[in-house]
């Protein structure tokens, strides 16, 4: 799928290497053209510096409570401190990082140019999402200095309303960041419907765009019950109006359903945007027409429609009846079945491909690996008795972590060295890329492995010390983290490094069909000279071949799989195979 | 079971339905294995066999393939509707509380489990059971949600104020087995621990006698014990150092300014208001936190304590 212009195709020729020239980085000048930016591109960039922050700001959270818990002893911190702790990092990854991350950052960057638009539907929308997302960064900054919040990311009550903390600040910095990533589910719904290319038809669309779409779907529908809980709570602590309080009638476990109403699909805002991610990089990097389209397509729609009714899952042990607690266990294992079809259909996409094996490929691998791990260790937890046993241990920590951190958080390092050179026009070092990825797949699995064994040995999570028999283990884990972040710290260098001396970055480097590898590197703004229109579906490496300058070449022997598609005949002055011509043309 | 474990990783299955949770976890662990390295072996093999040698070309229109999807959706389907099936059934038999169960009232306080049997003893964070008899807990809470759990028993309930919640087990083994608390519940969450000593039935009465009074033991002796049984330990030291609460050497016949500017000789009286009215006179320096002992402890036993702490020099 690339964009033919067709005035174009004859006057450019051999544009080759992009030379540095007016790109969106360098065009308009100055800091305030940024500050008041409706460029999707620099909003996501932005968003990416941001969401990096937050993700450093986690990331030393869990080393120091890891360090913590290396021996049963208190060593650096005291539990009052170890409980914000773990709060902070929940917290920050969870609302700063980790929902916004791939959709607002990658994704705002790459979407419009995914499906050949000037910008998202909503640019002023789109900038003001990011500036409440550093409003509502604000508010849980604040709270971390005016003497944290020691609950838990949940906010269970009745313990968030009777804590000392500052639990008011957080919430409401929650509640704001809310908004912000219902503004950009809305405007990426709207950008999908409205804004595709011509010729750009729902079931050309790169699969990237629906795993955002459906993401965006759980955004806009399950974000405003979190606003409405998170501000009973707010209204709870500061007048004790009483619906969660039981000494006035309230319901504790009430609030435990409103939040896992939403925070439930929340987890699916968090892994569709990776899988998202999985099926463009396991697609270029097999230069493979990607296996079974429709199901991966609509298996993101079908994991965000049951994620709305598997809340339940979360309070097997809270109180509520048996039959709502089968209920639930049955429509959870429902969740299990698109997850699996999806793994399938990347692992036979493979299959008779050209496969090279760079840093994307080793991040969609490693997310294979741990995603599946992570996918089958849900399985004992959706199973109620079993869950009975592993509910709020060590198990269902190590669980969630291999679901957002070894799938979301691999697939999101995947996708932005698989975007890098289109962000910034300059290409990362290859050598360092493999090093600090295969030190961050050894440290995540020596820190989150042992803590399934620990799980299933009876281990509690948010335990500041433990008994004995649980040392070895957390010893174990608390290495883990140090490797994980030696290669964190490689990654930061070799990035920023690649900044300022990294090679200059051709079209499409990755030799991707994508329309976002039809124009140069950085684009400029508002995307592409003219508007591009589609050739092609998005995975037709069995036709069309794109190079590393954006020379297009025909496949003269395809079998034409869409010879029913007019739209492509007429535009390409081809009639049938037979009248192919073996051509190379540059496009945009 | 602390003893045990310490060089043993495996969990006793100490309860009646625990084998077959284990059962269950044995099942989805082969199946997730068997799973997981077909998926990565075939990943592997595709990587290697049809890695890029040279300049890209066009490869394969291979697009879709209804049957394998078919397949590959068919096989997970009935695999994790045998596991809801089981996984349900072994609930039923944790959920279904047989008529002739011994009940006993489980209450969570931060940061301790008081639990009372039917015939009016209780203890703290302590909960001997007789072997081999199904046994009914009445959860519930006085201050935040806490969660009751036995790892040896497979099993936990959360204890939610202003209401009840129940759990049932029957323990087929004796010995001592750990009492978590799993649901975060604040600055001593992790120090919610208690043990389960499963007995014979002749122990356990032997037991509910010198819960109840002491037995042959002299009062400083069972104040001593009454210390760490009645979880005193967890906020007072008798050894001069800090703790949430003021420490139990010395304390007898001093004189304590209190939180509201008074002074107090801590005297018998004192020492039983503490127990019974704790924050109606708090020591300065210290938090209104202890939780009411009033119903928790015996005369016999505010007395036995009493003569405990004017021990403590």
């Amino acid at each position: 799928m690339a964009a033919l212009m067709e005035t174009g195709v004859k006057g450019s020729t051999h544009t080759a290497t992009a030379s540095r020239t007016r790109n969106f980085l360098n065009s308009p000048k100055g800091i305030m053209s940024w500050i008041w930016t409706v460029d999707h591109k620099r909003i996501g960039v932005m968003y990416l510096f941001a969401v990096m922050f937050a993700f450093f700001l986690g990331g030393v959270f869990a080393l120091l409570l890891r360090f913590e818990l290396i021996r049963p002893t208190q060593d650096i911190v005291g539990p009052d401190m170890y409980n914000q702790l773990f709060t902070l990092h929940g917290a920050v990854m969870v609302f700063l990082f980790i929902i916004p991350a791939i959709p607002a950052s990658l994704g705002n960057f790459v979407l419009p140019l995914m499906i050949g638009a000037k910008d998202v539907a909503f640019p002023r929308l789109n900038l003001m999402s990011f500036y409440i997302y550093v409003i509502g960064a604000c508010f849980a900054v604040y709270s971390l200095v005016t003497g944290g919040v020691d609950t838990g990311w949940t906010f269970y009550t009745p313990y968030s309303v009777e804590t000392q903390t500052s639990v008011i600040a957080m919430t409401l910095g929650a509640f704001i960041l809310g908004f912000s990533s219902i503004f950009t589910g809305l405007n990426f719904i709207v950008t999908i419907h409205k804004l595709r290319a011509p010729g750009m038809t729902w079931f050309k669309m790169p699969l990237f765009v629906w795993g955002m779409y459906a993401t965006s779907i759980i955004q806009v529908m399950a974000t405003p019950v979190l606003g409405i809980t998170l501000l009973l709570l707010i209204l709870e602590r500061a007048f004790g109006i009483g619906i969660f309080d039981p000494a006035m009638g309230g319901d504790p476990v009430l609030y435990q359903h409103f939040f896992w109403f939403y925070s439930h699909p929340a987890v699916y805002i968090m892994i569709l945007p990776g899988m998202a991610i999985i099926s463009e990089l396991i697609a270029t990097f097999s230069h493979k027409k990607i296996f079974g389209y429709v199901p991966i397509a609509f298996s993101s729609i079908a994991i965000a429609l049951v994620s709305f009714i598997v809340w339940g899952h979360h309070m097997y042990t809270s109180g509520q009846s048996e039959l709502a607690a089968t209920v639930f266990s049955f429509l959870t294992f429902l969740v299990g079945i698109p997850s699996g079809v999806k793994v399938f259909n990347w692992v036979v996409t493979m299959y008779k491909g050209s496969l090279t094996f760079q840093a994307p490929m080793l991040y969609a691998h490693a997310f294979l690996c741990l995603f599946t791990i992570g996918g089958l260790t849900g399985i004992y937890l959706g199973a109620i008795s079993v869950d009975l046993h592993l509910h709020d241990t060590y198990f269902v920590v190590a669980h969630f972590h291999y679901v957002m951190m070894g799938g979301t958080v691999i697939a999101f390092l995947g996708g932005l060295h698989y975007w890098w050179p289109k962000i910034w026009g300059r290409m990362y070092d290859e050598f360092w890329a493999l090093v600090s990825a295969a030190l961050i797949f050894v440290g995540f699995n020596v820190t989150f492995f042992p803590q399934f064994i620990m799980g299933l040995q009876g281990m509690p999570r948010r335990y500041y010390t433990y008994l004995e028999q649980y040392q070895s283990t957390h010893l174990l884990s608390t290495v883990g983290t140090w490797i994980l972040g030696l290669g964190f710290i490689i990654m930061a260098i070799y990035l920023i490094r690649s900044l300022y001396v990294g090679k200059p970055a051709p079209k499409n480097p990755w030799f991707g069909l994508t329309l976002e590898w039809t124009t140069q590197s950085p684009p400029i703004t508002e995307n592409f000279t003219q508007t591009p229109k589609m050739l092609w579906h998005a995975y037709d490496y069995d036709r069309v071949l794109m190079d590393e300058n954006g020379m297009v070449t025909f496949n003269p022997n395809a079998e034409d799989e869409h010879a029913h598609d007019g739209r492509a005949k007429h535009t390409n002055g081809r009639n049938g195979k037979s009248h192919i011509e073996e051509t190379t043309r540059s496009f945009n | 079971m602390n003893q045990n474990s310490a060089t043993n990783m495996t969990l006793p299955q100490a309860s009646r339905f625990a084998s077959d949770v284990d059962s269950l976890v044995a099942f989805i662990t082969w199946g997730s294995v068997i799973l997981f390295v077909l998926i990565t072996m075939i990943s592997l093999y595709f990587l290697w066999k049809y890695r890029r040698i040279g300049a890209p070309t066009f490869t394969s229109p291979i697009s879709h393939n209804n049957q394998l999807e078919i397949t590959w959706t068919l096989i997970p389907t009935v695999l994790v509707f045998i596991i809801f099936f089981w996984g349900f059934k072994s609930y039923l038999d944790m959920r279904v509380i047989p008529a002739n169960s011994m009940e006993l009232k489980v209450t969570g306080k931060k940061w301790f489990w008081a639990i009372d049997y039917p015939n009016g003893t209780n203890s703290v964070n302590e909960m001997v059971l007789p072997v081999n008899k199904p046994v009914k807990l009445l959860l519930s809470s006085s201050d935040v949600i806490h969660s009751f759990y036995i790892p040896a028993f497979r099993t936990k309930m959360d204890a939610v104020p202003n209401r009840y919640t129940t759990m049932s087990f029957e323990p087929t083994m004796t010995g001592t087995f750990d009492i978590f608390c799993a649901e975060y519940c604040g600055k001593s969450h992790s120090g919610m621990i208690g043990k389960a000593r499963v007995v014979t039935e002749s122990e356990y009465a032997k037991w509910l006698e010198e819960a109840e009074s002491g037995g042959k033991m002299s009062p400083v002796e069972f104040g001593a014990k009454l210390y760490t049984s009645k979880a005193c330990a967890t906020c007072h030291s008798n050894d001069g150092t800090a703790n949430t609460g003021p420490t139990w050497k010395g304390i007898y016949g001093a004189k304590h300014k209190m939180a509201d500017g008074s002074e107090v000789v801590v005297d018998e009286n004192y020492l039983r208001q503490s127990m019974l009215e704790p924050n109606a006179k708090v020591v300065a320096g210290y938090q209104p936190v202890m939780p009411t002992y009033q119903g928790v402890l015996k005369e016999k036993q505010i007395d036995a304590l009493i003569a405990y702490i004017k021990t403590l020099k």
